[in-house]
């Protein structure tokens, strides 16, 4: 028996074993197209149709939404969200496309959201039939979000939105758009409003969705321009002004510390490219790469730089398990939990740059050459990890996060 | 095996850290030690040995001693994560004192035969004080490697000299490694023994006494010999995980006091009309050094709980700790002293204390470096030479 099973309640014990039984049925096939890295990077409706298929026979059969009450489409269970995500993870299944609706736009309008918003929209979203995107940052508000300047003015029972919104993973395919927009003076965290925008409706009326092309030459997000575009009042979430405590649940889900735990599957990739991205992956790179004429795992200086990144892979892991024994967390837990997105983010960046110094030579060839190692992933893997440390909170605001709220020290602000 | 979710960390071992705690906060102000350890900043004089004799004898009685020795050897056979425990309070106050030395000799013996070291462990619950002489001028950390040799002729004889013996004027009582044609053994040999000489070294640390102690035509009786030629490699391979574990736990003790002594000063210490801790330069270092601290940690306890649990997994969770917090001494040390500015470059400032301290730390046992090189032959596979 493992530690996880373990801890399960008998709920738990009896949905892991429907879960387990219902994946070694349905557990879909090797993907026709070849996948992106992660759902924010989908950029084909082939790749689309053939993930959606996926969250759609996933939702049906209660792995995903599981914790959301039943009247809102979820499926009414305690804590069990986390074991299907266990299950899923285990076997290795691909990942959900709808990753902005089920991470940030469904824990956010459930807790925010009137009971007909919640009804009309939550189904769709778990399903992945309805893809959702966020709209938070502008050109003149990345780190400082407050200063946004997209805003809405009041029509009758209706509001008309003005504005631009950048970042937009997603857009391209999405239904929605979860958006915080100034409804009142420039008073930075007052008068700022949370809706939900069908977007998708109105494209070409009152909506433009136009790709930002990434350093990678991957699509995947884009720019979102509204103008004069009608919203109903009823898409409205929490009271008017109350946009920053509502975009606060957004961002807390968004950094994995919000209450709902989001359905997460994952773990399929194509054979040829599995393990781009760990210590592990890195290590059997290092085996077969030639580097300077020789073996890269023959070189003393590649050899320290894997071991370092390594290290501090399992640190991180173990540092999960260690954050839920106060007496070894000096009794301050969130000393460990804010860590989380600005660690992570760090080693996936130094975990690939090591591979590409690993590569020597061949470092330089990319996905479309037929020599390039591992497909070329490791130097998309390694350039989208800008994406990491940058989105969500650069890792320069994380470290003030950490020093305001962890260590004491004044704000920076 | 599967590593226990509260990595063994118990209400016996809380109560010790919280006792150890307040013990340290009660018996020594950082004051008091910069008064016992500083007295003398003249750069030419050879390094005095300052301790407390009379602390050392209270936390004989308060049991420390003898938490890592087995409960059948007579003492209470604590977990690992208990020694360690102990061991991070006492790097958190810079503390002079054999105490690590006594622990490390205690895993190297239990994993000895037992019937031999009996005496040896009586010693030790009884307060004498036991360390490890098991270094070679060249400075290895590997346990086939010593410059003293056995001889058997004429009765067993050592002849040498072990380098770099940590706290060696504290010590009433040295575990000697030795060689021999049949191989490595280890010996205990009385301080006052004849043809024992200690030469103190001239050491940066002020906290710490080293030595080198030569071993001249020393008798050695059978009584001690705790591990017989060719058995001594073994013993000292079975307590590395825990030996490592100790100075690693000393490291992150020290290099947690830099990081909140520093960050106390950083919201002090105005500049520009603001706390310096407001500005990123400052406040950005400070929060690496959490980072660096919270990766040694979480390595520390894994790898002192896998010693009782997964001891096969052990010794390697306890190089990446070693490694992580070698580098995280030096970086903790040369941030807490330059985001202290001026006064940081100070004799009358603690921080150097605790500068000097950990700078014998990184390289204690092995650094970040070594550790590494070894992970990478358990885990990569050797380097093929072509």
């Amino acid at each position: 028996m493992s530690e996880k099973q373990k801890k399960d309640t008998t709920e738990q014990t009896e949905f892991r074993a429907y879960c387990r039984a219902w994946l070694a049925e349905n557990k879909p096939g090797e993907p026709p197209v070849r996948l992106p890295q992660s759902a924010l990077e989908v950029m084909t409706t082939d790749q689309l149709d053939y993930l959606q298929a996926w969250q759609k026979s996933a939702y049906d059969a209660g792995l995903v939404g599981c914790d959301y009450p039943k009247d809102v489409g979820g499926g009414g269970r305690k804590d069990c969200q986390r074991v299907a995500n266990e299950e899923m993870q285990r076997i290795g299944t691909p990942f959900f496309p709808n990753v902005i609706g089920l991470g940030m736009a469904a824990p956010t309008i459930f807790f925010h959201g009137s009971d007909e918003l919640k009804k009309k929209l939550l189904p769709k979203l778990f399903s992945g039939e309805e893809i959702w995107c966020q709209g938070f940052s502008e050109p003149g508000a990345g780190s400082d979000l407050a200063n946004m300047q997209t805003s809405v003015v009041i029509d009758g029972d209706d509001w008309i939105l003005n504005g631009h919104k950048v970042w937009t993973s997603c857009a391209h395919f999405a239904s929605y758009m979860i958006i915080l927009v100034r409804s009142g003076n420039e008073v930075r965290y007052e008068n700022l409003s949370y809706f939900v925008v069908p977007i998708k409706s109105a494209l070409g009326e009152g909506v433009t969705v136009r790709p930002l092309i990434k350093m990678t030459g991957e699509t995947g997000f884009n720019e979102v321009i509204f103008e004069n575009l009608k919203v109903p009042d009823a898409y409205r979430l929490d009271q008017v002004g109350s946009g920053w405590k509502v975009a606060m649940t957004t961002l807390a889900h968004e950094r994995s510390a919000g209450i709902m735990v989001t359905p997460s599957a994952g773990g399929m990739t194509n054979k040829e490219v599995q393990g781009a991205g760990t210590a592990d992956g890195l290590i059997e790179l290092a085996r077969t790469s030639m580097r300077n004429g020789r073996r890269a795992a023959d070189d003393p200086m590649i050899r320290d730089s894997i071991m370092k990144v390594l290290i501090r892979e399992r640190a991180f892991g173990l540092g999960q398990k260690r954050a839920k024994v106060p007496a070894l967390c000096d009794n301050n837990p969130a000393r460990l939990a804010t860590q989380i997105k600005l660690v992570i983010s760090e080693i996936r960046q130094e975990t690939s740059k090591v591979a590409m110094e690993a590569m020597g030579a061949a470092s330089t060839l990319y996905l479309a050459d037929e020599n390039a190692l591992v497909e070329g992933q490791w130097a998309l893997a390694h350039m989208n990890t800008y994406g990491f440390t940058i989105a969500a909170g650069t890792s320069e605001v994380q470290r003030n996060i950490l020093g305001e709220r962890v260590l004491g020290l004044p704000k920076s602000k | 095996m599967a590593l226990p979710k509260d990595f063994g960390f118990g209400e016996d071992e809380t109560m010790l850290q919280d006792t150890a705690r307040r013990f340290f906060a009660d018996n020594l102000q950082t004051e008091k030690l910069h008064k016992l350890v500083a007295e003398n900043h003249e750069p030419e004089v050879a390094s005095a040995c300052h301790w407390q004799k009379e602390m050392w004898e209270q936390m004989v009685e308060l049991g420390w001693a003898m938490i890592a020795v087995p409960e059948n050897a007579g003492g209470i056979g604590m977990p690992a994560v208990a020694a360690v425990a102990l061991a991070e309070e006492i790097g958190r106050v810079c503390l002079p004192s054999p105490m690590m030395q006594v622990m490390s000799a205690t895993y190297v013996l239990a994993a000895c035969a037992a019937e031999r070291v009996q005496g040896a462990m009586d010693d030790i619950v009884g307060g004498k004080v036991i360390g490890l002489a098991i270094t070679n001028k060249a400075g290895s950390w590997e346990h086939s490697e010593t410059d003293i040799t056995a001889s058997e002729e004429a009765g067993l004889t050592l002849n040498g000299t072990a380098w770099y013996v940590q706290d060696a004027r504290k010590l009433n009582t040295f575990v000697v490694k030795a060689r021999s044609n049949a191989g490595i053994g280890l010996y205990l040999v009385p301080a006052d023994a004849e043809g024992v000489s200690i030469h103190p070294d001239s050491i940066i640390d002020l906290s710490r006494d080293q030595a080198h102690v030569s071993f001249e035509n020393v008798k050695i009786s059978s009584s001690q010999i705790m591990a017989p030629a060719g058995e001594g490699e073994m013993a000292l391979a079975k307590a590395e995980p825990a030996l490592l574990c100790l100075v690693t736990a000393d490291i992150v003790g020290a290099a947690e006091w830099q990081l909140q002594t520093t960050v106390e000063y950083a919201n002090t210490r105005i500049q520009f009309d603001k706390p310096i801790g407001f500005f990123q330069a400052v406040k950005h270092p400070l929060v690496d050094m959490m980072i660096m601290i919270d990766e040694a940690k979480s390595l520390l306890y894994t790898a002192a709980c896998a010693i009782d649990h997964e001891a096969e997994s052990a010794l390697n969770y306890a190089r990446m700790a070693k490694a992580v917090a070698s580098d995280a001494a030096e970086y903790c040390s040369n941030k807490s002293i330059q985001l202290h500015g001026g006064i940081g470059f100070t004799w009358e400032s603690f921080m150097h204390l605790y500068f000097k301290r950990q700078k014998h730390n990184q390289q204690l046992l092995g650094d970040g470096f070594y550790h590494r090189a070894k992970l990478a032959d358990a885990l990569i596979g050797p380097v093929v030479v072509c």
